[in-house]
Parts: structure tokens; C-alpha cells; sequence
């Protein structure tokens, strides 16, 4: 059968840390199938917007139509008068004390109350037997609005009579930041740059502008909230850390946590997107006001008002060097735009100005990052987290400054990474692999793909395949004015939360006997997104435990938490924690086999055992007992936490601190052809190469860097959610407005794997989700740049800027 | 207004349903069959892609009143409809409308012990089961949708180049696997496809 060969590959025999034998099938280092799989394709799993409840209603939000204003009076007597109406809640029916939530910062008003910060804010919910009931009841709710000056970027922020956002805060960053209007702000000073400037024969500078990137995952926000009998409430909802959405819901709701049981439904995507609440806790308090299980599923209009975004940034670099290509300093100043809420603002900030000189090795640098409150839609977690940012930047000025030096801008980068050893600008060092060169090296040498690959092949060559060329299927071009470009770029993302955050998970491991086979549960909090952790939970269960059968058990609450799927940390984290118990599970039924059958063969007492294809084995492979026959009617169960090495918090004038605790590598290489009339863009092929320690499956892994790059590859020419700046309004939330790549905008993605363990990791794993949304970007750009000989210092690029238009 | 037609082989009526009611509101909320999926409710992503007399739509943009006296195909009837695609009337499918997924039916899946190899080849379609084997799969959002557009691409096209995949599936997004594994899956059942033929 004539199959088209993979564009990936996986090189085989690298080191690893497996402390069990691995003969078992299924376990980690294999492609293993997902165990949700069937059940996705068969329609048949449950995502947040599927649960459906017997007598069940729908909740609706009705949210502000402007982005700043003094609310002057909301009357909500027409809307709860409306026929099908049970509920409408505003402000005043908030329960508690506690009336706003947060992730780092309790600034945020579950509903608006005094004023609105900005356009789609919550302000008045409502619950109706139908969803166009409610929505129609909703927009009789009449709201007087007082208009308040807009804060829309930094010089309306920080000018000294400015409006502030918050008034009287008291968050603990509000010592350090040069104005109220600042959430965050993190220097970061190491050597002494002025002075190494002196040692510079080439000094490059740019300002660049990084647009409004959405998580646009496609499950849209949605849930079930159910009222329970002892006044609690339980909640079915798609989120990315069900302990954290719980430590903020029970305070507003006025329950003890004990009373708000979560339960993760599916999740259609996430990428950082529902790392804040959106409709969970007014879910919660329409159940538990009508006393009835109550839906809220938001559109796509409202989902883009329902998350947080990426930040956009303005980014001052300086760069220079000496005439053979060493870096001598680096300077920069990255303006993160937060919006009207705090959300991951100051942890985005902390990224941005650690990460912000990027994978190379420069001694003297001067950073700084700020992170601003606005009228803006509010911004926080995106993949790649204040990472992506900088990378854009600082890749721009590396072949700004390989241009100025008159070298190739692969040398350059190469003459100047970091390796294994190196000091980061924080005074960290890089204590684990650290192939920044060989990753260049390799999407270097790939071949590249043929030229003019839309000219057909017939025998006179003369007729085009326009749907291979910029414009595609518009049939702007038959390739008269298309010109090719090849660009380079590489990042560096730290793994896991940074900062001295206290970043555990816990896992709960049962082994037993079940219908004469021994099976093995594995219970977690962790958030299964679309990443794949089920699957590789149940192999790590297999590998450790040398059994075939594993069950995972529904994400919940009623087990401890496993932290958030996010920062690439989840199989790292989770993952160590399974692994962890899964060894105190294996001890145990140890334990349990030398007390019953000790007697009865002296390698129990004297040998290496391994649990191995469902039986007890010696290291030496004898077989000593079946588990079925260790067990019988026993079961070992043991839930742990388990935690990464301890990181530190910047220090808040120079930086300096241990404050991250692992680091992923990629690189890209970008190669597009540009239709110079009409400015369209056509990737061809967006290779790239990633370090991901150890490939605990391996086809999931590739899985996760294409769609880590494509979503690099939107941000760099079409996704960009666009706020009107004379009234911070959003102007395109839809799918016809906001563009994310389809299969024709998206090239294929070779992928080339690297593992080299990090031996401080479970199995030397590297986290992997994040870095390749961090250099494909600035690869793309780099080639639009190689095609067109423009500059082009924003993102994303749109055909104006390439025409001049 | 009441609406009658064929959902997966299987009369269908809706009662009470509202003017303005999609086909695919009617589908997930009335009918139980919450496999097409809702991402847009614009036409833009896909994700509620049907069959409507054979013609994939997406059915947030069919008024459910449109549907009246038509055949309809979901996602949860696609492995019946490969098996019967010769058939003029397609079989049973998702019979009597409850493939809908209760809270409880929700929470009892689990890791099956993986060999690697699918167990329940016999009861998927080949695209289905191409999706599973390629890796296509993430949040599986997309997934419905995908299958649905690429069951038909390989009905009308049995070995489709890239350049007519991509074409065929340019109206689905997919957020989360960059495309490249849903080419690989449409290649693989296509390979199938081909070599059950010889
Ligand atoms: S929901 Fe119908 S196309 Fe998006
Ligand atoms: S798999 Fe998540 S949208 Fe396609």
C-alpha cells in the first residue's frame, strides 16, 4: 500500500531513566493510542457543552457594551418578568463577602459593581427554560452607563493624571511598580551593559509590536452547574485546574470548598484560555438561586470575550557586537498590555523579562518588563506565556544583526547559544542539556523543498496548481510576481511555574485483582485538554506497574490537586506524580508477595524485583508469581503528592534568582513564497526540530509541535484580535474576523525529535507543549523578510505591509 | 412547528421546535445526538458538519425547518453509513436518538489496555479509524466535523491528492494538531480503502 512516509521521526536508542522493565506493552516510549480516542470519533464523548440535565435551564450573560463606565442604575424588571424567565441576577445578589475573584490578584468582580473596566465585562445574568429565552430576556435588562476617560495604552496609563483602573489597591506588587496603573514590573540587570556597549563594533536597535493573539480553542466555554441537596452545588466544566477555579469559586459562592465538587467534562482546547474562570461561578450561582442544574454555553462571539488573552507587546531591543559575531550586551524594554484585570499578568511579566534575551549567551544586559492595567479586553495565559513575545523580538534582531555584520544568520545564532552550563541573565544556570546549536543545525540541513512546487507536471510545464500558490483557491496568481523566502529562528521556554511557586500534583494509584487480572487506576486532578495526558498516564501505570490493563479515573475533586495543564509542566508534574505513586504501589504489593510467598523462593528476600508483564520477576527475568496470585483479594492504594526542585522569586531590582526549573528548546525553519502584488503569504513548509528529553509517546509528541507551531504560524500572518483604540471596543470577535490557519494555510511540518535527557526530570523528560508556538513565528517573519527585503517589525503581517499600501 | 425527517437512518419528529432553531440546535438538543459540534454558529469552523441528502453542510447554518422530509447523516450514525454506503437507504444507525451522552456515560470511559492496536476496528468506519491510528485526535473538538467532510471526500474521491484533501477539508478548522496528522489519517483510509478494493 503506497502510504505517503511521515514527515516525522523519532531516533531511536536514547538514554532514559526507566527504573522498571519496560516489557510490559503499552508503556512509556511507545505510540500508544489515546484511550478517549474511540469515543471522539464515534461522537460519543462528552464535552462541557454536551451535559445535559433532566428540568435542566440555560444561563445567560449579559456583558457591557462599552469599555469603561461609572454604572449608574441597572433595571432588570422587564427581563424578570419575561415568560420562561426563572432567574436575573445582578451585583446586588451576590451572596457573599467576597464578591471578585482572581488568579493571582482578587480583582475581578464576578459581576460588575460601580463601574466597568472593560467592553464584554459581566454585568447581569439570567436563567430561562430555553437559551433564546434568555438571551431576549437579557437584552431587555436597561443599563445607564456614565462614560470614564479610556486608559488605552502606556502613555495614557502612566501620565500623572490619569484615571486609575483600580483605585486602592493593596496587592503586594503595588510596593514596586512605578505607577497604579502598573500591575507588574521586573528589572532584570546583570554585568554592566553601557560599558559593554563601548566593546561593540555593531550596535543594532528595533521596536517592535506584537499583536493581540486568542487561545481560539474550539470547545467554547460551557458547563453544568447542578444544586445538590446539602445546599452545595456540583459543577461539570471544561478548565485547565479544577483546584484553582475551586479555591476561587467556594469564597464567592460563601460554601466551604468541601460544598462546590468539581468534575472536569471534556475539553475542547485550551492553550491557556481557561486558566481564568469564565462561567463557572455564574452557573453556579443561577443553580443555586433557582434551584435547578443550569447550562451556560457561550457562543463564539462571547467566548471571545469569555477568556483572556495573549498580551500584546511593544518591544524596544538593542543588540550589539563584535566584529566576529560575540554578543557584547543586550538592552531591552518589553510593555505587556494586561487589560482591565490582573489575571497571569505578573507571572507573564517574570517570563517575558527572564526569557527575554533568549537562548544565547550575553553577560551584560539591562531588561525590563512591564505589565500594564487598561480598558483593553483583559490578557493573561497563552501558550508560550511572555515567551513568545520576546522571541519575536530578539529573533528579528538577530539577523538585524547578522545583516550588520555581513554573516549568516544561522552562524551567528550559533556562534552565540547557550549550552549546558551557561548562566542565564537571572545569574541561573542552565544545569540540563541544552542543544540550542544542534536544533539550528538540523533544520539547517534538511532539504529544502522543491521550488515552484504549483507548476504542474504536465509534460510542457505550462499550467499552474492555483491552489498551491499565495491566494490558493481565490486564484489571485499564476505565480507571475510570487517570490521565495527562507527564515530562521530559534527559543527558549522555561518549563513548569517559576518563581518559588509551589508547583506539586498528586496522584492516586489502585493496583488490584479484577476478574483474575491485575488492573491498575490511576486518579488525578490533571485537566486532559486534547495534550494526551490520559494516554500517557496509562503508560507510565504500565511501565511502573507491568500491567496491561489501567483505568483513569474522571479528573475531580476528590482528589488532591494536580495543578494546572499548562506551562508544559503536566506530564512532567503529573506525570512524576504517577510515576511516584505508581513506585509506592509496586513497594507495596512487594511487601504483600515476600509476607505471602517469602518462603517459598529465596529471591524474594535477595533479589532485584520488577513487575513485569503482569507477574513478579527478577531482575534476572525468573519468574516468581503471577499478581493475580500476590493480590487476590487485596488492593494497595496509595495517593502522594509529589513535587519538582524548588525554584525562587526574582529578585525585585536586579532579577537575580533560581526562579525556573527547566527549559525547552526548538527551532524553526520557515520557507514561504510571497505574492509581492498583492502581499499574500504562502508557507511552504515550516520544519522543526525540538529537544523534548524523552518521547514518552512519541506520536503525541509530534502531534503537539505542529499544533504548537501552526498556532505560531497564525499570530505571524493573520491572527490578531483588533481593539478599536478611540473606544477599546473589540472589533472582530468572530470566526469571519479572527482568522486562525485552515489546512490550506497550514504547510506540512517536519518534525525532528531530539531526546536528550534531563536528568533532573521523570524519565529526563522536557516539557514540549510551549516552545515550538515561540519560534515559529519569528521564522515566518524572517522569511517574508528573505522574500520581500522589507522590515517588518509587527506581527501579525498583513498584506498592507508587504505592498506598502 | 414540527419537523419530520431521517436522522441516521431512523425517522425522526421535533416537536415545539422555535422559528429560528438550527438543524444543528434540533440535533444536540432535541434529537440527543450532541456529536456535531458547535464551535461558531457562523459557518466558519465546521465543526457541525452533516450530511443533508448526501451534501455535507454545516447544519448551524440549516434552519431545522429546512430539514423537513430529508436525510440527515451525524457523526454518531458515520460507521453505519460506510457499511451501508451502497445501500439506498441507510441502516439503523443511532437508533432511537439516545447516543447522546448522559453525565454517567461521560465519566466510565478509561484507558484501555493499548497494545497499541484499536480493539474496536469492526465498529468504526475506515476514516474513523484512521483518525485513531494517525494520531488526529486531540481535543477531538474538530473531530465530528472533520470526519464527516472527509467521509464524503473519499466517497466521491476515493485516492484524493493533498492539494483535493486540503481543498476538501478547508472549511473545518482544527485548533489544536496543525493539520499535518488529519492529512495522514485521510491518506491511511484512503490506502485502506484501496487495498480492500483489489
Ligand atoms: S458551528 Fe457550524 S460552522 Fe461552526
Ligand atoms: S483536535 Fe482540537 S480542534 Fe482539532
Amino acid at each position: 500500500m503506497a502510504l505517503h512516509p511521515r514527515a516525522a521521526s523519532v531516533p531511536a536508542g536514547t538514554p532514559t531513566k526507566i527504573t522498571q522493565g519496560s516489557k510490559t506493552r503499552g508503556g512509556i516510549g511507545e505510540s500508544t493510542l489515546r484511550p478517549d480516542g474511540t469515543l471522539k470519533v464515534t461522537g460519543e464523548f462528552a464535552y462541557s457543552s454536551d451535559m445535559w440535565h433532566e428540568d435542566m435551564l440555560w444561563g445567560h450573560t449579559l456583558r457591557s457594551t462599552v469599555a469603561h463606565a461609572e454604572l449608574r442604575s441597572i433595571d432588570i424588571g422587564e427581563a424578570l418578568a419575561t415568560p420562561g424567565v426563572y432567574a436575573v441576577l445582578t451585583y446586588d445578589d451576590l451572596p457573599a463577602a467576597m464578591k471578585n475573584y482572581g488568579l493571582e490578584i482578587q480583582d475581578t468582580p464576578v459581576l460588575a459593581h460601580g463601574k466597568v473596566r472593560h467592553h464584554g465585562e459581566p454585568v447581569a445574568l439570567v436563567a430561562a427554560d430555553h437559551p433564546e429565552t434568555a438571551r431576549r430576556a437579557a437584552a431587555k435588562i436597561k443599563i445607564d452607563y456614565a462614560e470614564l476617560p479610556l486608559i488605552t495604552d502606556e502613555a495614557s496609563a502612566t501620565a500623572p493624571d490619569a484615571v486609575l483602573v483600580h483605585e486602592g489597591r493593596t496587592d503586594h506588587h503595588i510596593g514596586h511598580v512605578p505607577h497604579p496603573n502598573v500591575v507588574h514590573r521586573q528589572p532584570i540587570v546583570r554585568g554592566d551593559a553601557d560599558a559593554a556597549a563601548e566593546r561593540a563594533d555593531v550596535i543594532v536597535t528595533g521596536d517592535y509590536v506584537f499583536g493581540m493573539q486568542d487561545q481560539a480553542f474550539l470547545g467554547p466555554e460551557s458547563g453544568l452547574a447542578v444544586p445538590s441537596e446539602d445546599g452545595g452545588v456540583e459543577l461539570y466544566v471544561a478548565t485547565q485546574w479544577l483546584h484553582s477555579d475551586l479555591r476561587q469559586i467556594a469564597p464567592v459562592l460563601g460554601l466551604p470548598e468541601d460544598k462546590v465538587r468539581m468534575t472536569l467534562s471534556g475539553v475542547g482546547g485550551a492553550f491557556g484560555g481557561r486558566e481564568d474562570l469564565s462561567m463557572q461561578i455564574h452557573a453556579c450561582l443561577l443553580a443555586l438561586r433557582t434551584g435547578k442544574p443550569v447550562k451556560m454555553v457561550y457562543n463564539r462571539f462571547e467566548s471571545f470575550f469569555g477568556h483572556v488573552h495573549r498580551h500584546p507587546a511593544k518591544l524596544h531591543y538593542e543588540h550589539g557586537a563584535t566584529r566576529d559575531g560575540k554578543l557584547t550586551h543586550m538592552k531591552c524594554r518589553i510593555v505587556l498590555d494586561g487589560g482591565a484585570y490582573a489575571s497571569a499578568s505578573p507571572a507573564v511579566v517574570g517570563n517575558a523579562s527572564s526569557l527575554a534575551v533568549g537562548p544565547y549567551v550575553v553577560e551584560d544586559v539591562d531588561i525590563e518588563a512591564i505589565a500594564l492595567y487598561s480598558n483593553n479586553p483583559p490578557c493573561g495565559a497563552m501558550r508560550g506565556f511572555g515567551a513568545v513575545q520576546a522571541c519575536f523580538a530578539y529573533e528579528a534582531q538577530m539577523d538585524k544583526l547578522a545583516a550588520a555584520l555581513d554573516m549568516d544568520p544561522v552562524e551567528l545564532r550559533q556562534l552565540n547559544a547557550m549550552e549546558q552550563g551557561t548562566l542565564l541573565p537571572t545569574g541561573q544556570r542552565v544545569d540540563s542539556p541544552a542543544p540550542v546549536a544542534e536544533l539550528l543545525r538540523r533544520v539547517k540541513a534538511r532539504p529544502l523543498p522543491p521550488e515552484q512546487q504549483w507548476l504542474s507536471a504536465d509534460a510542457d510545464g505550462s499550467s499552474v496548481d492555483v491552489r498551491a500558490l499565495p491566494g490558493g483557491l481565490s486564484n489571485t496568481t499564476h505565480g507571475e510576481g510570487v517570490v521565495r523566502g527562507v527564515g530562521y529562528a530559534v527559543g527558549l521556554k522555561n518549563v513548569g511555574f517559576s518563581e518559588g511557586f509551589d508547583d506539586y500534583s498528586t496522584a492516586r494509584v489502585r493496583m488490584e485483582v479484577i476478574n483474575g487480572e491485575p488492573v491498575a487506576t490511576v486518579h488525578t486532578a490533571m485537566a486532559e485538554v486534547g495534550q494526551g495526558g490520559v494516554t500517557v498516564h496509562a503508560q507510565i501505570a504500565r511501565t511502573e506497574l507491568g500491567v496491561s490493563q489501567v483505568t483513569i479515573h474522571p479528573a475531580d475533586t476528590q482528589v488532591g490537586s494536580a495543578g494546572s495543564t499548562s506551562a508544559s509542566r503536566q506530564t512532567y508534574v503529573t506525570g512524576g506524580a504517577v510515576k511516584n505513586s505508581c513506585e509506592a504501589v509496586r513497594e507495596r504489593v512487594l511487601e504483600i508477595g515476600r509476607r505471602k510467598l517469602g518462603t517459598y523462593h529465596p529471591a524474594w528476600a535477595t533479589a532485584e524485583l520488577l513487575l513485569e508483564g503482569g507477574k513478579v520477576v527478577t531482575d534476572g527475568g525468573e519468574v516468581l508469581a503471577s499478581l493475580a496470585d500476590v493480590l487476590e483479594e487485596e488492593a494497595v492504594d496509595v495517593e502522594l503528592e509529589w513535587r519538582h526542585r524548588p525554584t525562587e522569586a526574582f529578585d525585585l531590582r536586579t532579577g537575580q534568582g533560581n526562579g525556573h526549573v527547566q527549559y525547552s528548546f526548538a527551532a524553526h525553519r520557515a520557507v514561504v513564497e510571497v505574492d509581492t502584488e498583492l502581499g499574500l503569504v504562502k508557507v511552504i513548509e515550516l520544519a522543526c526540530a525540538q529537544d523534548v528529553g524523552k518521547a514518552l509517546n512519541p506520536l503525541s509528541v509530534v502531534g503537539q509541535i505542529q499544533g504548537g507551531t501552526t498556532q505560531g504560524l497564525g499570530v505571524a500572518v493573520m491572527e490578531e484580535i483588533i481593539v478599536d483604540p478611540r473606544t477599546a471596543k473589540v472589533r472582530n470577535p468572530s470566526f469571519t474576523d479572527y482568522l486562525i490557519p485552515t489546512i490550506l494555510d497550514t504547510p506540512t511540518i517536519p518534525v525532528d525529535v531530539l531526546e536528550l535527557a534531563d536528568d533532573h526530570a521523570p524519565y529526563g523528560l522536557r516539557g514540549i507543549g510551549e516552545a515550538p508556538t515561540l519560534s515559529s513565528t519569528p521564522a515566518v517573519l524572517a522569511a517574508i523578510r528573505n522574500a520581500t527585503g522589507l522590515e517588518l517589525n509587527r506581527t501579525p503581517v498583513r498584506p498592507e505591509h508587504i505592498t506598502g499600501t | 412547528m414540527r419537523v419530520n425527517f431521517t436522522v441516521n437512518g431512523r425517522k425522526q419528529e421535533a416537536d415545539d421546535v422555535w422559528e429560528g432553531e438550527s438543524l444543528l440546535y434540533v440535533l444536540r438538543e432535541r434529537m440527543g445526538l450532541p456529536g456535531s459540534k458547535n464551535a461558531c454558529e457562523q459557518g466558519e469552523c465546521g465543526s457541525c458538519t452533516v450530511r443533508l441528502d448526501g451534501v455535507p453542510v454545516c447544519s448551524c447554518l440549516v434552519a431545522a425547518g429546512q430539514a423537513e422530509g430529508r436525510e440527515i447523516v451525524t457523526v454518531e450514525g458515520l460507521a453505519d453509513y460506510a457499511r451501508h454506503r451502497d445501500d439506498s437507504h441507510p441502516g439503523a444507525g443511532c437508533a432511537a436518538g439516545t447516543c447522546g451522552t448522559s453525565l454517567d456515560a461521560a465519566q466510565r470511559w478509561q484507558a484501555r489496555p493499548s497494545d497499541g492496536q484499536s480493539a474496536d476496528a469492526a465498529e468504526l468506519s475506515p476514516i474513523q479509524q484512521a483518525f485513531i491510528d494517525a494520531g488526529a485526535v486531540q481535543c477531538g473538538f474538530c473531530t465530528p466535523g472533520l470526519l464527516v467532510a472527509a467521509d464524503e471526500l473519499l466517497e466521491t474521491q476515493p485516492s484524493p491528492s493533498d492539494q483535493d484533501i486540503r481543498e476538501a477539508l478547508s472549511g473545518n478548522l482544527c485548533r489544536c494538531t496543525g493539520y499535518e496528522k488529519i492529512l495522514d489519517a485521510v491518506r491511511l483510509a484512503a490506502a485502506r480503502q484501496e487495498e480492500t478494493v483489489r
